[in-house]
C-alpha cells in the first residue's frame, strides 16, 4: 500500500489548515454560501436531507486495519455508529456536524486519508478493480497507476473548477472489474507486441441522466505519457465542455457533440505540445509507485494439500461449501484466495457498516490479509490476501460479525444508492426495495440456481447505484409526488457493457418483488443450460419478459 | 485609485479596463492612457494599437488563448476574465499564455473569482490580482497565496512535478 512521505503529509497538511480556515470564515459569514459550497463538496461535505453527508476517498478501495479503525472512531464519536461504501470505493458518514467537519478531516489526516476532490466539480478518486495484485486474470497490476493518477490529480492547480465532476478508472485485468467504459475516462492496461505497458483509453463514457458507453480514443498509449495525455484530454475538455447547463457539461457530451474523431484530434493536437514535457513519467517514478504496491510476504504453501483440506470442511459443512462458491475466488498465489464480506445482508441497507463491524474487518484484515482491506464498486469488502488454509476460521469470524452472507454476484447482492431515506435528490426510495427483493429472494438454493445477476437500484436519474449498467435495472422516478420504479434490462459494466433498456411502464413499491420474480421467472423457463440471465436476455430480447410483466391479471 | 495584488503585495491599480464594446469593435475609441481593451477590440485594432505601450488586452473565458497568440508577448499585461468563479477556464488560458505563447508580463485575474482560488491561479502563471469587490480585504487575500507550498504537479510556477524532485 501507498505510504506517505513528508511531502504528502504537508501536503493533506495544508489542505486540512485550509478548510479548517475556510470553515470558520463561512461560520463567521466572511464566505457567501455560494462560495463556500464548491469549497466544502471538494472536501467531501455535502449537505443533505437530513444532515450533512461526509465523503471520504478510498484511493482505489485500498484501506489498512489502521484506517479501518480510524473510520470505526470516527463513526462512533462523529456520526451515528455506522457509514457506507459508495459505488465509487467510497466511505461516506450521513450525520457528520458541519463544525467538526475540520475535526474529522485532521483525524483522518493522520491516517493518511482525506475527503479531498470527493466531490465538486474536480478530478474524482480513481478507482480500480477490488482484486487488483491478486487476480489470477491480470494482466499488470494497476494501483501504481492509479497512485500515479491520485497524485497528479490532487489540487491540479488548471482543473479544480471543470465544467462537471471528472471520474477516472483504471483496469488491468482481461475482466474488468471497474466499469472503465462508464467513465469520464476508462483505461485498460495493455501490452504491445514488444510486451511493453500501456493503455487503451476510454473517453466519454458516464452514467446519469444521458448515459454513455465510453469510447476508445487510443488503442495503446505508452505508459511514460500516461499524465501528459490525460492533461491533454482534461484540457480539452476544461476549455470546451459545455458551462451553460449542467446535464451537459460532462464530457460525454462534448464527445458526442464533436464526434470521437473530432474529440481525438483536439486531444492529440493538444497532447502534441505536452509529450515529453516534464510531466512525462520517468521509470524511476513507475517503478517508486510500484514499489508501494510489492508482493506481501506470502507463505510458499503445497497448494494442493491446502485445497484438499478446504474441500474436507466443505464436504462437512454445507453453509461453508456456499459461501466458498459465492464469497471466495482464486488467486494469483498458490495456496492463497481473495474473499469477500458481503455487506448485503438481508434488511441492512446495501454498503451499511457499522463501528464496531468496520473494527472487526480491521481485526479480520490483520490476521488474515496482510491488515489490508479493499472497499468495492458493487459495496462489499474484499480481503485479497488469505491462506486457504484460514478460510475455514475467517469464515466463522465473518458469520459471528455477520459478512458471511453467501450472495457475492447473485440478485440479492444489490448494488443501491441511498435514495429517498438519505438523499435530497431522491425521486423515490430504493433501500427499502432492496430488501423487499432480498426478502423475495431468500431462498439461497434458488438463487444459486439462478447464477450471477446484477440487479442495480438508484433512487433518482442521477444513478448513484448505476441502475442503467444492472443487467436488471431500477430508476426510481415520481409520478405527481408518488413513488414509482422503472425497471430496465440489459444493462452491463462488464467488458461487454451495455445499456439497459427500458421495460415499459413503471411500478409501484409493492409490485417490484413480484415483477423481479416474473422476469427471473422468464429467465429460467427460457435459458439453455450454462446461460446467464444477461445472455438470455441478449439472445431473446425484451418482449417475452414485457409479455410476462405486464400481463392483464385474468 | 483602486488597489490589487501583484507579486505578492498589495499595490495601486493604475490601469482602466475597457468593457466590450457594443457595437463594431473597429469603431470603437480607444482612450489615451493604460487601458485594458477586450479582445475583439484588440483584434479589430491591433495595427495601430500595436505601437502603443499601454494597452493590455483582456480574455473573457470563452475566448481562447490562441486568439491572442504570441501577439501577447510584447504587451504590458494581459487580462483573463472569470464570469464567474465557478468557471475555470481561465485557468488552462493562462497557463496557455505562459507556457504556449511565451508571455512574461503581468497577468491578471480579472471579475468574480475568489480568494480561495489565489493559490491555484499563481500556480497557473497569474500574477496580478483584481478583485472586482471593492470591499475585498486584500491583506486576509495574500495569506490564501500560501495555502500550499508542495505541490504534485508540474505548473508555471514549478515546472518539475514533485516525482522529479523527490529525493
Ligand atoms: C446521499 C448523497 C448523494 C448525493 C447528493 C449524490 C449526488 C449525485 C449526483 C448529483 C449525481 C449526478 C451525476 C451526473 O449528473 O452525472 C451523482 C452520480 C453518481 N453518484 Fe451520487 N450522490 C449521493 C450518494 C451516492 C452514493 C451513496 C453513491 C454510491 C452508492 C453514489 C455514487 C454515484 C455514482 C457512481 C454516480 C454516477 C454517475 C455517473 O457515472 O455519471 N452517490 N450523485
Ligand atoms: S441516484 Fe439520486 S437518489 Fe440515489 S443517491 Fe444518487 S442522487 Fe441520491
Amino acid at each position: 500500500m501507498y505510504i506517505y512521505d513528508e511531502y504528502d503529509h504537508t501536503i493533506l497538511r495544508q489542505r486540512v489548515a485550509q478548510f479548517r480556515d475556510q470553515t470558520e470564515r463561512f461560520l463567521a459569514g466572511e464566505i457567501k454560501p455560494e462560495e463556500f459550497l464548491p469549497l466544502r463538496l471538494q472536501n467531501g461535505l455535502y449537505v443533505q436531507r437530513l444532515a450533512p453527508m461526509l465523503r471520504i476517498n478510498v484511493p482505489y478501495g485500498m484501506l489498512n486495519s489502521a484506517q479501518l479503525r480510524r473510520l470505526a472512531h470516527i463513526a462512533r464519536h462523529y456520526d451515528k455508529g455506522y457509514c457506507h461504501v459508495s459505488t465509487r470505493q467510497n466511505i461516506q458518514f450521513n450525520w457528520p456536524d458541519l463544525t467538526e467537519v475540520p475535526d474529522i478531516l485532521q483525524e483522518l489526516a493522520e491516517v493518511q486519508m482525506h475527503g479531498t476532490q470527493s466531490s465538486g466539480n474536480c478530478i474524482r478518486n480513481t478507482t480500480s478493480d477490488q482484486f487488483a495484485g491478486v487476480a489470477e486474470d491480470e494482466v499488470i497490476d494497476p494501483r501504481p497507476y492509479c497512485e500515479i493518477i491520485r497524485q497528479w490529480s490532487t489540487f491540479h492547480p488548471e482543473f479544480a473548477f471543470l465544467p462537471r465532476k471528472f471520474k477516472i478508472a483504471v483496469t488491468g485485468s482481461q475482466q474488468d472489474r471497474a466499469a472503465v467504459q462508464v467513465h469520464d475516462i476508462g483505461l485498460q492496461i495493455v501490452l504491445n507486441d514488444a510486451g511493453e505497458v500501456g493503455f487503451k483509453v476510454y473517453v466519454g463514457g458516464g452514467l446519469g441522466r444521458t448515459p454513455v458507453i465510453g469510447s476508445v480514443i487510443r488503442e495503446y498509449l505508452p505508459q511514460e505519457h500516461l499524465l501528459t495525455y490525460l492533461e491533454a484530454i482534461l484540457r480539452v475538455y476544461n476549455l470546451f465542455g459545455r458551462r451553460d447547463n449542467k446535464y451537459k457539461a460532462r464530457i460525454k457530451i462534448l464527445v458526442r457533440a464533436l464526434t470521437p474523431e473530432v474529440f481525438t484530434e483536439k486531444v492529440e493536437a493538444e497532447w502534441a505540445y505536452l509529450k515529453g514535457t516534464s510531466n512525462t513519467l520517468t521509470q524511476a517514478e513507475i517503478d517508486r509507485a510500484k514499489s508501494f504496491f510489492t508482493e506481501p510476504p506470502y507463505e510458499t504453501i503445497d497448494d494442493a494439500a491446502a485445497q484438499a483440506e478446504v474441500a474436507a470442511l466443505a464436504a462437512e459443512h454445507l453453509a461453508f461449501s456456499k459461501w466458498l462458491q459465492r464469497n471466495v475466488r482464486g488467486h494469483r498465489v498458490p495456496g492463497y484466495a481473495a474473499v469477500t464480506l458481503s455487506l448485503k445482508p438481508t434488511g441492512v441497507a446495501p454498503g451499511d457498516v457499522t463501528d464496531s463491524q468496520l473494527e472487526i474487518i480491521a481485526n479480520l484484515a490483520d490476521e488474515f490479509s496482510f491488515s489490508e482491506a479493499r472497499t468495492t464498486h458493487e459495496q462489499n469488502i474484499v480481503l485479497a490476501d488469505v491462506k486457504k488454509t484460514d478460510l475455514f476460521t475467517l469464515w466463522h469470524k465473518a458469520k459471528v460479525a455477520g459478512f458471511a452472507t453467501p450472495n457475492i454476484g447473485t440478485i440479492t447482492d444489490i448494488i443501491c444508492c441511498p435514495g429517498g431515506d438519505f438523499c435530497s435528490l431522491a425521486n423515490a426510495k430504493s433501500i427499502p426495495i432492496a430488501e423487499s427483493i432480498q426478502r423475495q429472494f431468500d431462498d439461497m438454493d434458488y438463487v444459486y440456481d439462478l447464477g450471477d445477476i446484477d440487479l442495480n437500484i438508484s433512487g433518482c436519474m442521477n444513478a448513484c447505484g448505476h441502475h442503467h449498467v444492472g443487467h436488471i435495472g431500477i430508476l426510481g422516478v415520481d409520478k405527481k409526488g408518488e413513488e414509482f420504479y422503472q425497471v430496465q434490462l440489459g444493462g452491463s459494466a462488464s467488458n461487454d457493457a451495455s445499456l439497459g433498456d427500458v421495460l415499459g411502464p413503471s411500478f409501484s413499491a409493492g409490485d417490484m418483488p413480484s415483477v423481479i420474480q416474473k422476469l427471473v421467472d422468464v429467465f429460467v423457463e427460457n435459458r439453455t443450460e450454462e446461460e446467464l440471465f444477461i445472455d438470455t436476455y441478449r439472445r431473446i430480447g425484451a418482449t417475452p419478459f414485457k409479455e410476462r410483466v405486464y400481463a392483464k391479471a385474468s | 485609485m483602486p488597489k490589487l495584488v501583484k507579486d505578492g503585495v498589495i499595490v495601486e491599480d493604475t490601469w482602466t479596463l475597457l468593457s466590450k464594446p457594443e457595437g463594431d469593435a473597429a469603431n470603437f475609441a480607444v482612450p489615451a492612457g493604460q487601458v485594458i481593451v477586450p479582445l475583439s477590440v484588440w483584434l479589430a485594432q491591433k495595427s495601430e494599437l500595436k505601437s502603443r505601450t499601454d494597452i493590455g488586452v483582456w480574455l473573457d473565458s470563452d475566448e481562447t488563448a490562441d486568439l491572442l497568440g504570441e501577439d501577447a508577448q510584447p504587451l504590458p499585461l494581459v487580462a483573463v476574465n472569470f464570469p464567474t468563479f465557478m468557471d475555470g477556464r481561465a485557468f488552462s488560458t493562462a497557463r496557455l499564455l505562459r507556457e504556449r505563447f511565451g508571455f512574461t508580463g503581468e497577468l491578471r485575474a480579472v471579475g468574480n473569482f475568489i480568494r480561495d482560488q489565489l493559490c491555484y491561479l499563481r500556480r497557473c502563471g497569474v500574477n496580478a490580482f483584481a478583485f472586482s469587490n471593492p470591499e475585498s480585504d486584500l491583506q486576509a487575500a495574500l495569506k490564501s497565496l500560501d495555502d500550499f507550498t508542495e505541490y504534485y504537479q508540474a505548473s508555471v510556477d514549478q515546472p518539475l512535478p514533485l516525482f522529479r524532485r523527490r529525493a
